[in-house]
């Protein structure tokens, strides 16, 4: 019953605040209400790896923010809840962060599960939603509040199935994770296989704690004509395939998704992870970069500033985080405030904003504005990433 | 063929070997007090954390291993100090629920004291596969084989020749009995607390550098071991291995020759039908119900 | 012998239910029933109001639940999986079937009745921890499959559902569904109270003692063991459909293991064997972690110490344990 109560004093509290506005339309700066950010991350659960960096960041830069004054002279206000990964709570707290805590923008959805439970909340209360979460449903069909900063597994895919291609192969083995990421990951790797002329001949899944899983790649290495492995999933199961990998002696070129673009990765499967091949964004090779790419100094100070606050490599994950919260700001800063209808109109109009992803211009079709070059081919050489393209 | 066969045998095993020594802690503390142990995977984990932090501190891999034991060992003897003991003669649902607490506590801790990252411990014995008739099988699975088999000789002659042992058998049979002929309760509990944790400890570490540990390892370890203890005979420790070697092989032989969504199900359908035959577990005794 | 008290329960069955309408037990339910008329003058938003609905549901689940374990002393550590099966029944049937939604509720009510009827009799043979064992197997592949058909299930991201519609009234919004899940918990226990009081009620408390006792003066354990075991999956299935209405959405996580532990632990937690103490356990395990967001990072160090301390020192259950001292307080 206590948190009703304390419901009903921030309610009241912020009914006082609004009068107190209403009598001195000429306040000053000081009393301006703070922008109140809103996020739901799994900061906890079998996806915590990925919502923690998520809500070290926004602490992070909120902070900063607020120590160089603000946006357009007001505070920061951030409330983070962990949804543990569960879909259901992701959706209570969203209501939460809608109905009681009256937040300006919400940024999360660590998952796209959870992303999903909040979407329909988000557009009933038409309240501008930032995903960080990887799967193409969030953003197709475009939905009118909805966000997103990280790329979609669909675009991983056909980087992946670009790459093989190149190499002069066509027959591909699936394996993926049976959760989230590696599903959908899956789905889109089926659907866009045919526009590069591949075909899958084999198809495998694991679930996200599995400690062997040398049954299904025997499988894939029995299949007729195999020529390369795909695998989708993040988290210790990719390691745990990459190392059951090298243990059969498998020769054939192992890709990996997105997902285990971080140097855990490299350390967790150790010297069986060398010649894997995936797509990664700038943040993660923020130092092999070309001086002259455009995102170059926004990963290198990005990437600085994480790792000297908290001792941990900035993953791609905390740089979706910093991009959502970025694009969030700057659409408040061209509102001129919290408007809703005003702020959502300006992230979609987002152009050539340069973030950890990669390049983003967003348009009323596209609400994520990221496109196949925000990737980049990295190989696994001498337990390091090595940039191919 | 043959080679395909083999491989998923041994890749049974490998899995098999893990959730036996994830499910041999289960049988002591049942033993001792018929309750099922709920935190018992947060053991492992604790073991394997403990182990990887130690080893992050700089110290070599055969003196963080003893101190993480005695580590999650310390912690079984304050869980049963401080939560089971003075839980007294509630009923067993009761103190299977303290566990749970228990679990979510030390998952609690374990994310504050160390972090939620995926950690990975060295192989004891290099990653060169041994390969027999082109399969092949990692140097560390014949550590978990091993381990496991020490684990039940161990608690074979802890249980039948030890007095602390037959002790512990005793409260678990009659609780008032064992009282009445002077069997000091409070200190069987803690001792089965300990031995379990030290136990499990050693577990979550030997199958480390093959599964990687996080704080939330246990929850995987914890479900596994149950299955294995149970379908075994709880209770009896060369069940939970026995249980343990069947629910791998299951899920292997599922993955490899029908269908790798459908792994864990069909291990779990096998528990199924041997409880239904066998309601005792395989190697559980036929207990006669106190009126 | 089985037969004979067979046959005098069925009528003396039906006696009791018009008295126990009358009794002064049904106070509780009148109790009850003013608390959930009362309680949304103090719920402020539609965050309250969530909360509140969550903990009803969860509510419903455990005073069938509690009939199980607190009454016929069985474990489950799978009614998560009835809870899902009603849900994704209604989702299923309602989205990609166009049923209506009632027709989809009573359906998934009667597919996990005949399935836990179908299981009932050789699940209950097993004792103890073996059939905790066997309920947590049968909730596992039950979820598994939830997760793996995603062609009707939607796979692990779930399964969205549109608004309740009841003879063309579209039922949506925080105060109805309030209005929806209260009246149902107040049926539900109306149903629990009648069937405890019953003979039926009489030899599942005679089967929590002992087993064998109870054969022996010619109580039918095995049929009243089933019995409670069905109806609890029925009423968890009815709060899976209402939840899966409610949320517009379901994952397979709802029918999870985890989900199936959380459930039991909210029925001991508040009091095994008392309809009242469930309550109190599904609400102050549901409101709990909503209050100990406050924590952040020691969020879990709090929950575990709250659910150890609770259960040390109140061994009985946070409910059972207060009325008994509120009884002997009022004695002395």
């Amino acid at each position: 019953m206590k948190a009703y109560g304390s419901g009903l004093r921030t309610t009241l509290g912020a009914g006082a605040l609004a009068l107190a506005l209403v009598l001195h339309p000429t306040a000053p700066d000081a009393a301006e209400p703070p922008i109140k950010i809103g996020a739901v991350l799994s900061v906890t659960g079998g996806a915590s790896f990925l919502g923690d960096p998520e809500k070290k960041v926004l602490e992070l830069f909120v902070d900063r923010i607020n120590k160089d004054g603000g946006v357009k002279g007001r505070k920061l206000q951030l409330t983070v809840y962990d949804d543990g990964g569960a879909a259901d709570k992701a959706a209570s707290f969203t209501k939460r962060l809608i109905d009681s805590d009256g937040v300006d923008i919400i940024i999360g959805g660590t998952t796209t599960a959870t992303t999903m439970a909040a979407v329909p909340l988000a557009e009933k209360a038409e309240i501008p939603f930032i995903s960080l979460a990887g799967a193409v449903v969030i953003v197709e069909p475009v939905k009118k509040w909805v966000f997103k900063t990280p790329h979609t597994d669909r675009l991983a895919a056909e980087k992946v199935f670009a790459d093989v291609k190149k190499r002069g192969l066509s027959k591909v083995a699936l394996i993926s994770e049976d959760a989230g990421f590696g599903k959908s990951g899956h789905d889109q790797s089926v659907l866009v296989a045919k526009d590069f002329g591949i075909e899958i001949v084999a198809d495998e899944v694991y679930s996200p704690k599995d400690s062997d899983v040398t049954a299904q790649l025997t499988r894939l290495r029995n299949a007729p004509g195999v020529q390369a492995v795909f695998n989708f999933g993040f988290g210790q199961g990719p390691a745990i395939v990459t190392r059951n990998y090298q243990q059969l002696g498998i020769t054939l070129p192992l890709y990996q998704s997105h997902g285990v673009a971080s140097k855990e990765y490299i350390k967790l499967a150790g010297p069986a992870s060398e010649g894997v091949r995936l797509p990664a964004s700038g943040l993660v090779i923020a130092d092999q970069l070309p001086a002259a790419d455009p995102q170059k100094a926004v990963v290198t100070t990005f990437k600085k500033t994480y790792e000297d606050t908290y001792r941990m490599e900035a993953s791609a994950f905390a740089g979706h985080a910093y991009d959502g919260l970025l694009i969030a700001l700057a659409a408040i800063d061209r509102a001129g405030g919290t408007d809703k209808v005003k702020v959502r109109d300006e992230i979609e109009k987002t152009a050539n904003f340069v973030g950890t992803g990669g390049v983003v211009t967003m348009s009323a079709k596209d609400h994520m504005g990221l496109t196949p070059d925000a990737f980049h081919m990295v190989e696994v050489r001498k337990g390091d990433w090595a940039l191919l393209d | 063929m043959t080679s395909t066969f083999l491989q998923f045998l041994f890749s049974g095993l490998t899995l098999g070997a893990i959730y036996a020594l994830a499910g041999l802690g289960f049988s002591i503390i049942y033993n001792a007090s018929h309750v099922i142990n709920f935190a018992q995977g947060e053991f492992l984990m604790i073991g394997a954390m403990a182990t990887v932090s130690l080893v992050g501190l700089g110290l070599p891999l055969e003196l963080a291993i003893p101190l993480a034991v005695a580590i999650a060992a310390a912690v079984g003897v304050a869980l049963a100090r401080f939560a089971v003991v003075p839980a007294g003669d509630a009923s067993v649902v009761t103190v299977i629920i303290i566990t749970i607490g228990a679990s979510i506590l030390l998952r609690g801790v374990a994310q504050v004291v160390w972090d939620k990252e995926f950690h990975a411990l060295p192989a004891f014995s290099g990653t060169v596969p041994i390969s027999v008739l082109g399969a092949t099988m990692l140097p560390q699975s014949l550590w978990v084989m091993g381990v496991s088999l020490a684990a039940i000789l161990a608690l074979g002659w802890f249980f039948g020749r030890t007095m602390a042992g037959k002790a512990m058998l005793a409260v678990s049979y009659s609780r008032l009995g064992a009282q009445l002929v002077g069997v000091p309760i409070r200190r069987v509990l803690l001792t089965s607390f300990a031995l379990s944790a030290g136990l499990g400890a050693i577990g979550g570490i030997v199958v480390a550098p093959i599964t990687f540990t996080s704080y939330e390892a246990g929850v995987m370890l914890g479900l596994k071991g149950f299955s294995a203890a149970v379908l075994g005979g709880l209770g009896n420790g060369l069940g939970a291995v026995l249980g343990g070697l069947v629910v791998g092989i299951a899920e292997a032989m599922s993955a490899g020759y029908l269908s790798s969504a459908y792994k864990d199900a069909t291990a779990f359908v096998i528990i199924l039908v041997v409880l239904f035959f066998l309601p005792n577990g395989l190697l559980g005794h036929k207990g006669s119900e106190r009126v | 012998m089985t037969s004979d008290v067979h046959a005098s329960a069925a009528p003396a069955r039906r006696g009791g239910l018009a008295r126990a309408l009358l009794r002064p037990r049904t106070g509780g339910l009148g109790l009850l029933a003013l608390v959930i008329a009362l309680l949304p003058l103090a719920l402020p938003n539609a965050y309250a109001y969530d909360v509140a609905i969550n903990a009803g549901l969860n509510a419903i689940v455990c005073v069938g639940l509690n009939l199980l374990i607190g009454y016929a002393g069985q474990i489950s550590l799978g009614h998560a999986a009835f809870f899902g099966l009603g849900a994704y029944a209604s989702g299923i049937l309602t989205t990609r079937y166009g049923w209506p939604a009632p027709g989809a509720l009573a359906a998934g009510a009667v597919l996990v009745g005949v399935l836990a009827f179908a299981v009932a009799r050789p699940v209950l043979r097993l004792k103890g921890h073996y059939l905790a064992m066997a309920t947590l197997g049968l909730g596992v592949i039950i979820s598994i499959v939830l997760n793996t058909e995603s062609w009707i299930t939607g796979g692990p991201d779930g399964l969205m559902l549109d608004d309740l519609t009841v003879l063309g009234w579209t039922l949506a919004g925080d105060h109805t569904w309030y209005g929806i899940v209260g009246v149902t918990l107040l049926l539900t226990v109306w149903l629990a109270l009648n069937l405890i009081d019953s003979p039926v009620g009489r030899a599942l408390r005679a089967l929590h003692g002992t087993e064998i006792g109870a054969q022996v003066v010619g109580v039918d354990t095995a049929h009243y063991k089933v019995l409670a075991f069905v109806v609890s999956a029925v009423i968890a299935a009815v709060a899976g459909s209402l939840f899966a209405h409610y949320a517009g959405m379901i994952t397979p996580g709802k029918a999870g293991f985890m989900k199936s532990v959380e459930l039991v632990t909210m029925v001991v937690f508040g009091g095994m064997a008392s309809t009242f103490g469930a309550i109190v356990g599904a609400v102050s395990l549901t409101v709990l972690p909503q209050l100990l967001v406050a924590f952040e990072d020691y969020e879990s160090i709090v929950l575990g110490l709250i659910m150890i301390g609770t259960m040390v020192f109140m061994r009985r259950g946070l409910f059972v344990t207060l009325l008994d001292l509120a009884k002997s307080w009022r004695r002395s």
